[in-house]
């Protein structure tokens, strides 16, 4: 038997399964604002918008920050399963490289001629501003 | 009767072609340990994904649903996603599936609907346009290559599919593809992508649990639906992958082991020409000495 403050916590990207255990509490940024998730929390289906989602193991524990790119979350009394299109953790992002990327895609931005093109390259620079703002804010 | 030259060389060539068969097979072989690790590791997203729909889709009312779901109330216009390899020397795996779709084809004309066809992979495609060329409106190549096969090149696909839809192109979309039953056997099999079809026994489970919803039922169905078809083409195209290799593997067994059989008889057949020819020799020798 579990012990009652704690749930299932899953993070699946269409990839891979990332994380698949027990958790205290977690956090997810959704579509119309964050969502702090405990066990016996209401069940509900929600979008989750680019951002962080810091997961707490065990009561105190420390937090443990990932960044995803969007997806959704699906939320009952004793699970919690969050679908991400992409998940990195957040200490594996380096604030340089994003920042050098984020350039890189406005340059692109410029010369891209089809309206195909322009909203990849609109999704993915939302994503990268995402996760540079993620990075600098920690 | 071929010289004993004639057999060396046939022996020869055997030989290096069984060494390229193992060698693909046991490529192959590696190649299918990953395929089937990526096909099991997109698993549990689908399924979440499914449950997900399933339960979002349980809460919206009648014909309100967005077109992805309901479909556009029309069974006139098909579209047939056909999903098979780059590559060929994996057995029946590629021309199974082209048998597989043909028939499929043949029997929705027979039914007087309008079929279009979307090839991935090349095999398929040079197959079917001996038949079905003007059906044909669009074939993708090249997915997975060298590097490993990843969501971005599935949801190509997806894309392409949903603006085909958005702008009322068909009604009735399917996937046709190669599933992974077991490394020996690749079933040609047909799954309906628009409209979504909900699993019937997720929708018992469903009607139990009141879920909330943030934002909308429709709000969260108009995202979740276009994913949900970038999930299963993905799915498909790993599936696929899997089944390739095990294909190839199984085909590339079977070549390295006749070539093993041809060798032998061949062999047989090279020492009892070698003998013969020595006895003839002996035969000359002695005959002639006898003569003098």
């Amino acid at each position: 038997m579990m012990e009652n403050n704690l749930f299932n916590f899953e993070l699946v990207s269409p990839e891979q399964k990332l994380i698949s255990e027990t958790a205290y509490q977690v956090s997810i940024p959704g579509e119309e604002g964050d969502v702090g998730v405990r066990a016996g929390h209401m069940a509900l289906v929600m979008s989750v918008r680019p951002g962080v989602v810091e997961v707490i193991r065990t009561e105190g524990g420390e937090k443990e920050k990932i960044f995803i790119a969007g997806g959704f979350a699906d939320i009952s009394q004793t699970n919690c399963t969050v679908l991400a299109e992409e998940a990195v953790p957040l200490s594996a992002l380096k604030a340089e490289a994003l920042q050098n990327e984020l350039t890189r895609l406005n340059e692109d931005m410029g010369f891209a001629e089809s309206a195909e093109e322009k909203t990849r390259l609109t999704k993915r620079i939302t994503i990268v501003s995402a996760m540079l703002s993620a990075v600098k804010a920690a | 009767m071929p010289s004993l030259r004639d057999y060396r060389d046939r022996i020869a060539s055997v030989k290096s072609t069984r060494k390229i068969t193992s060698a693909m097979k046991m490529v192959a072989a590696s190649k299918l340990k990953k395929a089937q690790e990526a096909a099991e590791a997109s698993q549990p997203y689908a399924r979440a994904m499914a449950g997900m729909i399933a339960r979002v889709a349980a809460g919206v009312k009648g014909d309100a649903g967005p077109k992805l779901l309901v479909g556009t109330g029309a069974d006139q216009r098909h579209i047939l996603v056909v999903v098979s390899a780059d590559r060929g020397l994996c057995g029946g795996f590629n021309s199974n599936l082209v048998r597989y779709t043909r028939n499929e084809v043949r029997r929705l004309k027979a039914d007087g609907k309008d079929v279009k066809i979307i090839c991935v992979g090349r095999k398929a495609r040079d197959v079917l346009k001996r038949e079905f060329a003007p059906l044909i409106i669009e074939t993708i190549t090249g997915l997975g290559g060298k590097s490993k096969l990843g969501f971005a090149e599935a949801q190509k696909v997806s894309d392409l599919v949903l603006d085909l839809f958005n702008r009322g192109e068909f009604d009735v979309c399917s996937l046709v593809y190669n599933q992974f039953v077991s490394v020996l056997t690749q079933k040609p099999s047909t799954q309906q992508l628009i409209p979504f079809v909900v699993a019937s026994n997720e929708n018992q489970d469903v009607a139990s649990a009141p879920y909330s919803f943030e934002p909308e039922e429709d709000v969260i169905l108009a995202d979740l639906l276009p994913k949900n078809i970038g999930v299963q083409i993905f799915r498909a195209l790993l599936d696929s992958a899997a089944g390739e290799q095990a294909a190839r593997m199984t085909a590339m067994d079977n070549a390295t082991r006749n070539a093993g059989d041809m060798i032998k008889n061949l062999s047989i057949k090279y020492n009892r020409a070698r003998q013969a020819y020595i006895t003839k020799e002996l035969i000359e020798i002695i005959s002639g000495a006898e003569a003098v």
